[in-house]
C-alpha cells in the first residue's frame, strides 16, 4: 500500500509539473495579453517535433536549446504577422484566430512527419536511473524535467511580479494606449510576450515529446486538459497554475491505480444496487476507468463552489 | 400626520476596497417627488455612492431603503424591479441595437412579459405605446432605426436617459447627465431632465452648477466620502464649509 | 431586411427542387443535401448562443450529440414496437437537447467570456469520456444503431429512400428554422442580444443576465438536439462522434466563417463546409489543413463572415461602377489562383511522402501527374506561389480604386 501511494505520488507529482510547464506560458501570455491561446499546446507539440528531429541531427543538449528557440521564433512570428491584425477585433476573435491556427499546425505537422507516432525515445544522455523507489527505478529524464519546470515556475514568478519590463507588460494589457502613450512600445512588447510564453511551451515539448507519444494528435489530447488547469487554477494566477497542475497531476495519477467503483463503495457499506437498474451502468464504473475525465469533473465542482477558480485574480 | 416614508433612505453607509475606505457613514433622504442633487469635487466617491444604490456594489456598512424597503446588496435587476433606475456617466447602450429597440428592451420587463419566448415583441401594444413615448420625449424619433453606436455624444447621452425612465421607474439616478456637453447640449438635456423629473424621485451628481442650482430642490455634498451639508441650493451657496471644501469663495 | 418577402417561398421552393437536379438526383447528391440541412441546422442553433447571445461555446456537439442518442433510443424503441411515427423522432432529439441544455446550462452559464468558452470545452471533453465508459446508454466505439423502416406503426411515408429521408428532414429543417428566427422577435430573444450587447445595462433594466443566457441555452440545446435526432434518422447510427470536440469545432467555424452577424450567415457557413468536408476529402488528404486555413483567412479578412461579404456589396450593386468592381475581381482571381495551385502542389506531395509513403511519389494534383520526388514539381509550386503572390498584390489597388468609384456612385440613402 505504501509503495503504491509512493509510487503514485511520486508520478502524480512529476505528471503535474509536466502540466504546470505547458500551463505556465499560457498563463503568461493570458495574464499579459489577454488572449487564450488555443494553439499553446501545439507550438508544445511542434517543441515535441523539432526535438525529435533536431536530436537525430545534433544530438539531444543542443537540441534542448533549439527547439525552444524555434518555437520562441514561431511565436514571436505568429503574433507579428497574424494576431497583431486580430486585436483590434477583440478577445473572441483572438481565440478564434488561435483556435484555426491549432488546426493547421496539426496538419502542417503531419504533412511533414506524416500521421503516425515518430519514435521519440527517451535519449541516452538522461536515461539513467536517478533513484530507486520500492523497486521501481526514477529515471534522470524526470528529474531533469523537474528541475526546468521549477526553474519556469521561479523565472515567471520573478518576470511578472518583480521586474519593470514585467509591470509595465501588466499595465499594457489593460491601458494599452495610455503605456503606449508614455512611450513603451506596446506591440513590441506583446511579440515579445507571445514569443517566450511560445519558447516556454516549446520547451516542455522537448521533455513532454518523450514522456508522452509524439504524434499529430498531441496537442488536442494535452491541449483540454491545460485549459482545465488554467480555469481550476484561476486565470491570470501563475500559483494558481502550480497547484492546479499538481493537484489534477496527482489526483488523475492516483485514479489510475484504484480499481474500485461507486457500486463497490456502496456494496461496502451495505447498499446493493440491482443489476437491471439503469444506475448500475454508471455506479459500476471503475475509477480507473473514469480517469480520464477526473480533470473535468474537477473544472465542473470548481464551477460550482468557486467560479473564480482556486486563485483566480480576474473575471475574463 | 407623520410625514410619507422618503423614496430613497440611506443610513450609516461605508463603502470600502480593501484598505481604502471611499464612503463614511453617508445618511441621507430623499423625499418623494424631491430633485436631490449630490456635488462634490472629483473622488469624493458620488459615482461609488450611485453604484451601491443601484446594486452594483454592496455596502460594507450600513442601510439603503428604496421605498421603506431595505435594498442593501441586491442584485441590480432585482432594484430595478423594485422601481429604481440609473444612468452611467460613461455612455452603457446596446451598441448594435437600434434606438427604438434600446428603448424597448427598458421597457419589457416593466410590462411583465419577463422571458417570454412565445410572443412576437412587435405585436405588443403595451410596449410599443411605453417606447413611443420615451422616444418622442427625448426627441430622437428621426435616428429610431440607427444603431446606438454611431449616435453622436448628445445623443447618445440623451438614449441613456430614455433607456433610464423608458420603464417607468419613480425613483431615477441620473449619473453626471450633462457631462461633456456644450452649453447649449447642457440647456436642451436639463429641459428634458425636469420634464421626465415630474412625478418621480430624482437623485442626481452633477458638476455643472448652472445645472444643479437650477434643477434641484435639496442638494448634498459629498467631499472625501462624508456628507458635510444637505440643504437647499441657496443655503448651501452660502454655506461657508461648503464654500471651502469645493466652490470656492469667489462668486459662483 | 427588404428581402423578407420573397425569401421564405424561395426557400421552400429551392429544397424542394434540389434533389432533382442533374448532378443530386442520386444518392450520394441527396445524401449530401441531407446533411448540408442538418448542419444547417446545427448552426443556427450554435448561433443562437454565439451570435445572439455573445456566447462563444467550444462544446455545442454535446447537445447534438445527446439529442441523437434520445432520438436513436427512441427508434429502437419503435423498432421494438412502440407505436409513435417515425417522423416524430427529432421531437425525442429535440427533448434530449433541451433537457442536456437546461441541466448544463444551469451549471455553466453563471459566466459569460473566455471562462464560459473554457468550461463548455471542459464540459465537451466530460461527455465525449463518458460516452465510452456507459457503454450500455451510448454504445462505446460502436455506437447505438436503429433502423428508420422498421416500425410496426404506418403512419406517415415510409423512410426507406434517400429521397424520402431528405424530404423530411428538409420539412423538419425548415420548421426548426422558422421557429429559431421567431424566437429572435420575442422578448427572450431581444433580450438575449441586449445581453451579448451589454451584460450590464441589461441588469439594470431589471433582467438577469445569467436567467437570459441560461433561457438562450435551452433554446439552443433544443435545436441542436432536434438537428440530432435528424443524424440519427438519416444515418441509423449514433456514435461517440456525435459529441466529439471535432463536430463542435466545425459547427463553430461553420457559423463563423456564414457570418455570425445575420441571422441566415451559418447556413450559408453550413453548406460550404459541408460541400467542402465531403467534396474535398475524397480528393485530398489535406482538406482539413485547407479548411483550416481558409478559416484563419476569413478571420483575418472577412470577420463578418460569407454573409457579411454578400452584405457589403449591396450598396454598390446597383452603381455603373459595380462592373468595373467584378471585372478587377477577375483580374485579381487569376493570379490567387496561380498562388493557390502552387500551394496545393506543394502541400499534396507533401502529405503524399509523408502519410502514404507506400503509394510512391507518383500522384495526380488538380489533374497533372507529379513526381513528388523530383525537383521541378517543387519548383515550379514556389514559382507560382511567390509569383503569384506578387502578382495577385499588384491587383488590390485596382480593386481599391474601382470600390472607391462605385461607394462615391452609391446612394447612401438606400441601405
Amino acid at each position: 500500500m505504501l509503495e503504491l501511494v509512493t509510487v503514485s505520488l511520486l508520478n502524480g507529482v512529476v505528471y503535474g509539473l509536466l502540466l504546470f510547464m505547458l500551463s505556465s506560458g499560457l498563463t503568461l501570455i493570458f495574464s499579459m495579453m489577454g488572449v487564450l491561446n488555443f494553439a499553446h499546446a501545439s507550438v508544445f507539440m511542434v517543441g515535441a517535433y523539432l526535438a525529435y528531429q533536431f536530436s537525430r541531427w545534433v544530438g539531444f543538449w543542443p537540441a534542448l536549446a533549439i527547439a525552444p528557440l524555434a518555437c520562441g521564433l514561431a511565436g514571436a512570428a505568429i503574433e507579428r504577422f497574424g494576431l497583431r491584425r486580430v486585436h483590434a477585433h477583440g478577445h473572441v476573435a483572438e481565440i478564434l484566430f488561435t483556435f484555426g491556427l491549432a488546426y493547421v499546425i496539426e496538419e502542417l505537422v503531419t504533412m511533414a512527419w506524416g500521421r503516425n507516432a515518430v519514435s521519440n525515445n527517451v535519449p541516452a544522455a538522461v536515461d539513467f536511473p536517478l533513484f530507486t523507489v520500492f523497486g521501481s527505478t526514477f529515471p534522470a529524464y524526470k528529474g531533469l524535467m523537474m528541475a526546468i519546470s521549477v526553474a519556469m515556475f521561479a523565472f515567471l514568478f520573478v518576470a511578472l511580479k518583480k521586474t519593470r519590463i514585467g509591470l509595465v507588460i501588466q499595465a499594457a494589457l489593460t491601458h494599452p494606449r495610455m503605456v503606449s502613450a508614455l512611450g513603451h512600445d506596446v506591440p513590441g512588447v506583446f511579440v515579445l510576450v507571445f514569443a517566450v510564453g511560445s519558447a516556454l511551451a516549446g520547451l516542455a515539448g522537448v521533455i513532454g515529446g518523450f514522456m508522452l507519444l509524439t504524434q499529430p494528435t498531441l496537442a488536442h489530447a494535452i491541449g483540454p486538459i491545460v485549459f482545465v488547469v488554467v480555469v481550476v487554477g484561476g486565470l491570470g494566477s501563475l500559483s494558481g497554475a502550480l497547484i492546479a497542475s499538481m493537484l489534477i497531476g496527482i489526483l488523475q495519477t492516483f485514479a489510475v491505480a484504484v480499481d474500485y467503483s461507486l457500486l463497490d463503495a456502496l456494496r461496502a457499506g451495505g447498499v446493493v444496487v440491482a443489476r437491471g437498474s439503469p444506475w448500475h451502468e454508471l455506479l459500476g464504473v471503475k475509477l480507473a476507468t473514469a480517469a480520464p475525465i477526473v480533470p473535468y469533473l474537477l473544472l465542473v465542482l470548481m464551477l460550482i463552489v468557486r467560479p473564480r477558480g482556486l486563485l483566480g485574480t480576474r473575471d475574463a | 400626520m407623520t410625514p410619507p416614508a422618503p423614496a430613497l433612505s440611506l443610513r450609516d453607509v461605508d463603502m470600502r476596497f480593501g484598505a481604502t475606505s471611499i464612503l463614511r457613514g453617508v445618511s441621507l433622504d430623499v423625499a418623494r417627488g424631491e430633485r436631490h442633487a449630490i456635488i462634490g469635487p472629483n473622488g469624493a466617491g458620488k459615482s461609488t455612492l450611485f453604484n451601491l444604490i443601484s446594486g452594483r456594489f454592496s455596502p460594507t456598512k450600513g442601510s439603503i431603503r428604496l421605498d421603506g424597503a431595505e435594498i442593501a446588496g441586491e442584485r441590480p435587476y432585482a432594484i430595478n424591479r423594485r422601481g429604481l433606475a440609473r444612468s452611467f456617466q460613461v455612455t452603457h447602450l446596446f451598441a448594435r441595437m437600434s434606438v427604438y429597440e434600446n428603448l424597448r428592451c427598458a421597457v419589457l420587463w416593466s410590462r411583465g412579459y419577463r422571458y417570454c419566448f412565445w410572443r412576437n415583441v412587435a405585436a405588443l401594444a403595451d410596449v410599443r405605446e411605453a417606447a413611443e413615448t420615451a422616444l418622442e420625449r427625448i426627441g430622437l424619433a428621426a435616428r429610431r432605426h440607427v444603431a446606438a453606436g454611431v449616435l453622436t455624444y448628445a445623443e447618445q447621452r440623451a438614449l441613456e436617459i430614455g433607456i433610464t425612465i423608458a420603464g417607468g421607474a419613480r425613483v431615477i439616478l441620473l449619473d453626471e447627465p450633462t457631462a461633456g456637453m456644450s452649453r447649449q447640449e447642457a440647456d436642451h438635456a436639463v429641459a428634458l431632465i425636469r420634464s421626465v423629473a415630474q412625478g418621480r424621485t430624482l437623485l442626481m451628481v452633477e458638476h455643472d452648477m448652472s445645472v444643479v442650482f437650477g434643477l434641484a430642490d435639496r442638494i448634498s455634498v459629498l467631499v472625501y466620502g462624508q456628507v458635510i451639508a444637505t440643504d437647499t441650493p441657496a443655503r448651501i451657496h452660502d454655506n461657508a464649509a461648503v464654500q471651502a471644501a469645493y466652490l470656492g469663495t469667489s462668486d459662483a | 431586411m427588404s428581402a423578407k418577402g420573397w425569401l421564405l417561398p424561395a426557400t421552400i421552393a429551392a429544397l424542394a427542387v434540389l434533389p432533382h437536379l442533374p448532378g443530386l438526383n442520386a444518392d450520394f447528391g441527396r445524401s449530401l443535401l441531407t446533411q448540408m440541412v442538418i448542419a444547417a441546422v446545427f448552426a443556427l442553433s450554435f448561433n443562437m448562443l454565439f451570435g445572439q447571445t455573445g456566447l462563444l461555446s467550444f462544446g455545442h456537439a454535446v447537445y447534438f450529440g445527446l439529442g441523437g442518442y434520445a432520438a436513436i433510443h427512441l427508434m429502437r424503441a419503435i423498432n421494438g414496437g412502440l407505436p409513435v411515427p417515425m417522423l416524430l423522432v427529432p421531437v425525442a432529439g429535440a427533448a434530449g437537447g433541451l433537457l442536456a441544455g437546461a441541466l448544463l446550462g444551469a451549471l455553466t452559464t453563471r459566466k459569460a467570456g473566455t471562462i464560459f468558452a473554457l468550461i463548455s470545452l471542459g464540459v465537451g471533453e466530460l461527455v465525449y469520456a463518458a460516452t465510452f465508459m456507459l457503454p450500455g446508454w451510448f454504445g462505446g466505439e460502436e455506437g447505438i444503431t436503429a433502423s428508420r423502416t422498421r416500425t410496426a406503426f404506418a403512419a406517415g411515408p415510409a423512410l426507406d429512400s434517400q429521397l424520402a429521408v431528405y424530404y423530411a428532414v428538409a420539412a423538419w429543417a425548415l420548421v426548426a428554422a422558422l421557429l429559431m428566427h421567431a424566437f429572435t422577435r420575442t422578448p427572450a430573444g431581444r433580450m438575449c442580444n441586449a445581453v451579448r450587447d451589454n451584460p450590464e445595462r441589461a441588469e439594470f433594466v431589471g433582467y438577469s443576465a445569467r436567467r437570459v443566457r441560461l433561457v438562450a441555452f435551452a433554446a439552443a440545446g433544443l435545436f441542436a438536439g432536434l438537428a440530432g435526432g435528424l443524424h440519427a434518422i438519416n444515418y441509423e447510427i449514433v456514435g461517440a462522434d456525435a459529441v466529439s470536440a471535432q463536430r463542435s469545432g466545425t459547427v463553430l467555424i461553420m457559423a463563423y466563417i456564414g457570418g455570425a452577424a445575420y441571422f441566415a450567415g451559418p447556413v450559408l457557413g453550413a453548406i460550404a463546409i459541408t460541400w467542402l468536408q465531403s467534396g474535398l476529402s475524397g480528393y485530398t488528404s489535406a482538406w482539413l489543413l485547407y479548411l483550416g486555413v481558409f478559416f484563419i483567412a476569413m478571420i483575418l479578412w472577412a470577420p463578418d463572415g460569407l454573409a457579411g461579404l454578400l452584405v457589403r456589396h449591396r450598396p454598390i450593386v446597383r452603381t455603373r461602377a459595380f462592373r468595373r468592381v467584378l471585372a478587377t475581381y477577375a483580374a485579381a482571381l487569376v493570379p490567387l489562383a496561380v498562388m493557390l495551385a502552387g500551394a496545393v502542389v506543394a502541400v499534396e506531395m507533401s502529405y503524399r511522402l509523408s502519410t502514404q509513403p507506400e503509394l510512391g511519389p507518383r500522384l495526380r494534383v488538380l489533374g497533372v501527374a507529379v513526381d513528388a520526388s523530383s525537383a521541378w514539381p517543387w519548383l515550379a509550386a514556389a514559382l507560382a506561389l511567390v509569383g503569384g503572390f506578387l502578382a495577385f498584390r499588384a491587383t488590390w489597388p485596382g480593386v481599391t480604386s474601382a470600390w472607391a468609384r462605385a461607394s462615391g456612385e452609391a446612394d447612401p440613402a438606400r441601405p
